[in-house]
């Protein structure tokens, strides 16, 4: 695997290859010692422009555990204003002889254009409104570990689609493996030609529910409504929230899912939150198996089932 | 020779003496220049050229903003008031015609702001800037949104019989925007600019020009809608000219997906219907002007992630060439559009005596005709090159035309009976 910058760049035997490798990763997880040598000597750069604790710990475990040399480069409120543009701190890395470059960005495109920069190979860890590819896997290994599969799934993705680049990925990897996705939420939260995503689109929940296997809840920022895309967090909640009422609609199997951070008490109840429904821990602890898969896919992984392989260090 | 005004077309020996056109047709005395297989016309006339001098010498300055003309064809270039300070008074209106008489190689035509510092809520002072020669006002790629502020410049400038030019867009709609909104900003993830934040404010400033009775230039037409609207006005009588530039006419949204910023514009690349429009609106005559909107950025200021990027591509030197090699059909006679969108004669109209009607340009876009002033354009039309950024003459190289081939090169460029570029070469 080269760089991993949109979930669209891949076919299902690709992301079928990545979550298998996860599997067998996230078994080191469970043992004593929870490391593997197969990117020893190798140095990975976390370069983080935009904070995002939850993301960078989950990379720096998956790092650790794989034995790589970790730098964390954090560039906070960084712009062409102020201090080093993107193109000089990547100019610097590739001199430093960077191997894997994992850029958190607020500006769409930004590790697409990092690539042009630096040969190291580049891991877009959200990027803006774009991609969140890691969080797609994450979220796609999480649901085929509880339904056994991803394909003829009914899945729903409700709320803040537009702003969303985890939507926005998952969409993209839920469709390439055969999943029916329908959003769902206020049309002022929906994309622009949405109808060029190949999937449904409703505003009502509640319609929807019986049929559903998943229904992936997403973060409705504050202010969304300081802009005016809804005119209350109560109406929102009202109309869009998952609480426990409308879960108790949903077939017995059916998941609940969620990217976090929450807002309990807007796109989902506190309850709904901590019940047996609820995969959001889950997500989670897979996200450092699969973050780990990607990196070793790209870094180590050229020798073919060597993951089976691996011994701890 | 290929005469924007008439229409015409003929083989012949032009005869220049001094400044002006002696004779058309005649054989000359004096020293005499083979023009074998190139095409003659009047020299190009770009309606808006951003020249950065003063303020940002780093992007360009008016010699070599003027250099760049000069080889893309041009003896007549807008100078936009995107100075430093913003060419809202006299004073800089002044300085700027001064530096173009010491170092243009082209007639530069300033544009002064409509408002103060170009933001759009107090009226600059036209009347002083008239005075000093301006006879367009445009805050450039601000837009005056007040209807108030408009209404008011556009009746106030009827003083003079100017012109104003108002950048059509909409801004509470487009704050934070990067691009047309469409199917690839959704895929992208990046916020769109909407069709109707430009047709709105089209909309409105029609309106208000219809009742005030004044003159209005739309620039740089990119939506469908926009050129309905401006079609409609004319045809009742508005008092409209309007322009589009070569990238709106050739390039789509879908060059974005690698987030290269040299397709960063303003307005947004749209989409193919867009285009098709477009095009439609110059063969029906809605459209004026051909502008290559020349806004020259430093490599550094580029060279970002696309949301830290400024907006624009330089134009002098590849507007001919890509309107001839896009929207010319090669084959066809210099007055017959073949499978073209337009024929050869339309599209140097549209790069010339068009612009020049348009914005009370004296002096250029002429007829070739015997004591008409000598501002003439000979050109290669069938040379085929491939643009390089690096190989242009402009001070910055963000061109959106990077690596395309494109048909027809400037050979000589003469202002008044003078060579300012002689055998591909800048005087
Ligand atoms: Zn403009």
């Amino acid at each position: 695997m080269d760089d991993l910058l949109s979930i669209e760049d891949l076919d299902a035997g690709m992301i079928t290859r990545i979550l298998d490798t996860a599997e067998e990763l996230k078994d080191i997880a469970v043992r004593p010692i929870k490391k593997v040598p197969v990117l020893r000597g190798r140095t990975v750069c976390n370069l983080f422009y935009e904070d995002s604790t939850r993301t960078r710990i989950s990379f720096e475990v998956a790092e650790k555990r794989l034995s790589a040399d970790v730098i964390n480069f954090s560039a906070k409120g960084s712009s062409v204003s102020k201090g080093e543009s993107l193109k000089d701190t990547a100019l610097t890395l590739q001199a430093m002889g960077v191997d894997a470059i994992v850029i958190r960005h607020s500006s769409s495109g930004a590790p697409r254009r990092l690539t042009e920069w630096v040969d190291a190979k580049v891991l877009n860890a959200g990027d803006g409104w774009h991609q969140h590819p890691t969080q797609a896997l994450l979220d796609l290994f999480t649901i085929r570990e509880r339904m056994g599969r991803l394909e003829g799934l009914n899945v729903a993705i409700c709320g803040d689609v537009v702003h969303s680049r985890v939507a926005r990925s998952l969409v993209q990897g839920l469709r390439i493996m055969g999943a029916e996705v329908t959003l769902v939420g206020p049309p002022t939260l929906m994309p622009s030609h949405v109808e060029s995503w190949d999937v449904a689109v409703s505003h009502d929940l509640d319609g929807m529910l019986a049929d559903l296997d998943v229904c992936y809840l997403l973060r409705v920022q504050n202010e969304r409504m300081a802009e005016q895309f809804f005119p209350s967090v109560r109406e929102y909640a009202r109309i869009w929230g998952m609480d426990i009422d409308r879960l108790e609609v949903m077939p017995d199997h059916a998941i609940v899912m969620h990217p976090g951070p929450m807002n309990r008490g807007v796109e989902i109840s506190a309850d709904v939150a901590d019940a047996d429904q609820a995969v959001i821990v889950d997500q989670v602890t897979n996200g450092v198996a699969v973050r780990m898969a990607c990196l070793y896919l790209m870094l180590g992984g050229e020798q073919t089932g060597a993951a089976t392989e691996v011994t701890p260090a | 020779m290929v005469d924007p005004v008439r229409g015409t077309t003929q083989t012949g020996n032009v005869v220049v003496e001094g400044e002006t056109i002696r004779s058309v047709g005649e054989e000359s005395a004096g020293l005499r220049i083979e023009c074998e297989g190139l095409v003659c016309t009047s020299g190009l006339v770009d309606l808006s050229s951003h020249l950065r001098q003063p303020g940002r010498e780093d992007s360009e300055i008016i010699a070599t903003g003027t250099a760049a003309a000069a080889a893309g064809g041009y003896t007549a270039v807008s100078a936009m008031p995107t100075t430093e300070p913003a060419m809202d008074h006299a004073g800089i209106v002044e300085q700027v015609l001064r530096l173009a008489r010491e170092t243009g190689r082209c007639d530069v035509f300033p544009v002064g702001a409509i408002t103060k510092g170009r933001a759009g809520h107090e009226l600059a002072e036209m009347g002083a800037m008239h005075e000093a020669g301006v006879r367009t006002f445009s805050d450039a790629h601000h837009a005056v949104v007040s209807s108030q502020v408009m209404r008011r410049a556009l009746i106030y400038a009827r003083t003079w019989d100017a012109i104003v030019a108002n950048h059509p867009e909409d801004t509470s709609l487009t704050e934070g925007a990067q691009m047309h909104e469409g199917a690839m900003s959704s895929r992208l993830g990046l916020k769109g600019s909407p069709r109707e934040a430009e047709e709105i404010i089209v909309a409105r400033d029609l309106i208000l020009a219809e009742r005030a009775g004044a003159r209005l230039h739309v620039p740089h037409l990119s939506t469908r809608r926009a050129v309905e609207l401006v079609r409609d006005a004319k045809a009742r009588g508005v008092r409209v000219t309007c322009d589009v530039t070569p990238h709106h006419l050739v390039l789509d949204d879908s060059n974005l997906v690698d987030y290269d910023t040299r397709f960063k514009v303003v307005p947004p690349l749209r989409t193919p219907d867009d285009i098709a429009a477009l095009r439609e609106g110059l063969q029906d005559g809605t459209i004026d002007a051909i502008t290559s909107d020349h806004a020259p950025h430093p490599p550094d200021d580029k060279d970002h992630e696309w949301s830290y990027a400024p907006a624009g591509t330089v134009g002098l030197e590849t507007t001919l060439s890509v309107v001839l090699a896009e929207l010319v059909d090669p084959d066809a006679c210099p007055d017959t559009r073949g499978n073209g969108t337009l024929s050869m004669a339309e599209a140097l109209a549209l790069l010339s005596s068009g612009p020049a009607r348009a914005r009370d340009i004296e002096g250029h876009g002429r007829p070739i005709a015997a004591g008409e002033p000598a501002n003439l354009l000979l050109f290669d039309p069938g040379v085929i090159w491939q643009v390089v950024g690096d190989e242009l003459r402009t001070r910055s190289r963000n061109t959106a035309f990077e690596g395309h081939e494109v048909r027809g090169r400037a050979v000589h460029t003469v202002l008044r009976g003078k060579f300012t570029l002689n055998d591909g070469k800048v005087v």
